[in-house]
């Protein structure tokens, strides 16, 4: 099977790993970059577990072609923290707004989404923008409590 | 045998290997599944062709291309007619990759856009430069070419369009049926009309019996009564986890008529 070079930025830094052909962005970051934030749900983009951001947009990395990431800017849960926590996990934490924290770094990447693209979402935009991304453990009032409080500035890094 | 994935710099080279055998693999919702599943052999076909992102205004309504996202149409005020059906379409990450050309060529349920497209009167631009009428790709899905984006006529009124969705899960959630009609009136008579249903039959189709009901008369009480009244006529819905078959026409009806009721 043949090898491909993919070149991209992970999170602001520059990467450069080689893919499969008909390789899914989820196993490359994972298995090829070594980045295991974005997790495997159902691998049918069912659950969001996966999410990550593709030039700013929230993809589903089980059904990404990793060579469609050529050039292009990922941002992952990984990368969310800098000296401090992201001020969405900080929400996350003080909602208890995860428990098994399986689908946590997709929801926080999806809020990432929403908050980049509306810094002020309505309690309905909230529950559309993670509609794609499904808990089991919390029954999402934690986390849409979690991301209102960082939309309306309750929670500071 | 193993996946090979081709991507090619433009349009007509992606429909040329294409035309060799092999899937198109466009926001990837789709065909990706079945990569990750290993139901997917062979040649992969893609496309990095930058003329497959672009949206146009022409004379008479919009050029998308086909690898327009769902989230682009819904960043465009001047589709604010299309809105509804692309909201429709999963959640924001499948809305970031899912495309206006794969939601032609999704299977039941999926294919609410499609639907919306081909009560517009919409009409997919081939590879090869040739016109085709939804109504004929979306019989034949399985023998037809690359495309490589679609014509949408604007409604000259916009409040004569309508969309619904009906689904079990709210925000997201698969068809039960979606309903689209283009009500053009003229001297309060109804001229012009197209309705369609998904997941309705193996793929968006006319609602031929509402149609014809529905044409040349005033859209009242008792016009819409006739509508819901043939709404399945000739029609055997499929049976899936989300909805029998029976259940599907029992209610289309039903949700016809309280679209209706809102277009008046």
């Amino acid at each position: 099977m043949a090898l491909k070079p993919v070149t991209f930025t992970l999170n602001g830094n520059a990467k450069a790993a080689f893919t499969e052909d008909g390789q899914n962005l989820l196993d490359f970051l994972r298995r090829s970059v070594g980045d295991l934030s974005p997790k495997y749900g159902c691998g049918q983009g069912g659950c969001g577990a996966c999410t990550v951001l593709m030039d700013g947009a929230p993809v589903l990395a089980c059904l990404t072609l990793a060579e469609a990431a050529q050039g292009a800017r990922i941002e992952t849960a990984a990368g969310l923290a800098g000296a401090a926590l992201h001020p969405l996990q900080e929400a996350f934490m003080e909602r208890f707004a995860a428990q098994c924290g399986y689908c946590t770094p997709g929801m926080l990447m999806a809020a990432r989404a929403l908050l980049d693209r509306n810094p002020r979402p309505s309690r309905d935009e909230v529950i559309e923008a993670i509609s794609g991304n499904i808990c089991r453990c919390t029954g999402y009032e934690p986390i849409i409590a979690a991301i209102l409080d960082v939309a309306e500035g309750r929670v500071r890094a | 045998m193993a996946v090979t994935v081709e991507t090619h710099g433009s349009v007509a080279e992606a429909a040329r290997a294409l035309a060799q055998g092999g899937v198109y693999l466009g926001g990837g919702t789709g065909i990706m599944r079945g990569v990750n599943a290993g139901a997917v052999q062979g040649r992969v076909v893609r496309s990095s062709d930058p003329a497959l992102r672009v949206i146009r205004s022409t004379a008479d309504g919009f050029s998308l291309g086909a690898g327009v996202t769902m989230a682009q149409v819904l960043g465009e005020r001047d589709l604010a007619f299309l809105h509804a059906a692309a909201r429709s379409v999963g959640g924001p990450q499948v809305r970031a990759m899912g495309t206006i050309g794969g939601n032609l060529f999704a299977p039941h349920p999926y294919g609410d856009f499609a639907t919306a497209l081909l009560a517009l009167g919409a009409r997919a631009l081939m590879a090869s430069g040739s016109p085709r009428n939804l109504d004929d790709l979306l019989r034949d899905r399985d023998r037809t070419g690359l495309v490589a984006a679609v014509e949408v006529p604007r409604p000259r009124d916009p409040r004569a369009f309508g969309f619904v969705k009906v689904q079990r899960v709210k925000p997201r959630g698969v068809a039960v049926l979606s309903i689209a009609a283009h009500l053009p009136r003229e001297g309060g008579r109804l001229r012009g009309v197209r309705v369609a249903f998904g997941a309705m039959g193996p793929a968006p189709l006319r609602a031929s019996a509402v149609e014809r009901v529905l044409e040349g008369a005033t859209l009242d009480a008792a016009t819409i009564a006739r509508a819901a009244q043939v709404a399945a006529e000739g029609l055997t819905p499929p049976t899936d986890p989300v909805a029998t078959g029976w259940y599907r026409a029992s209610v289309v009806g039903v949700h016809l008529k309280r679209l209706l009721e809102r277009m008046v």
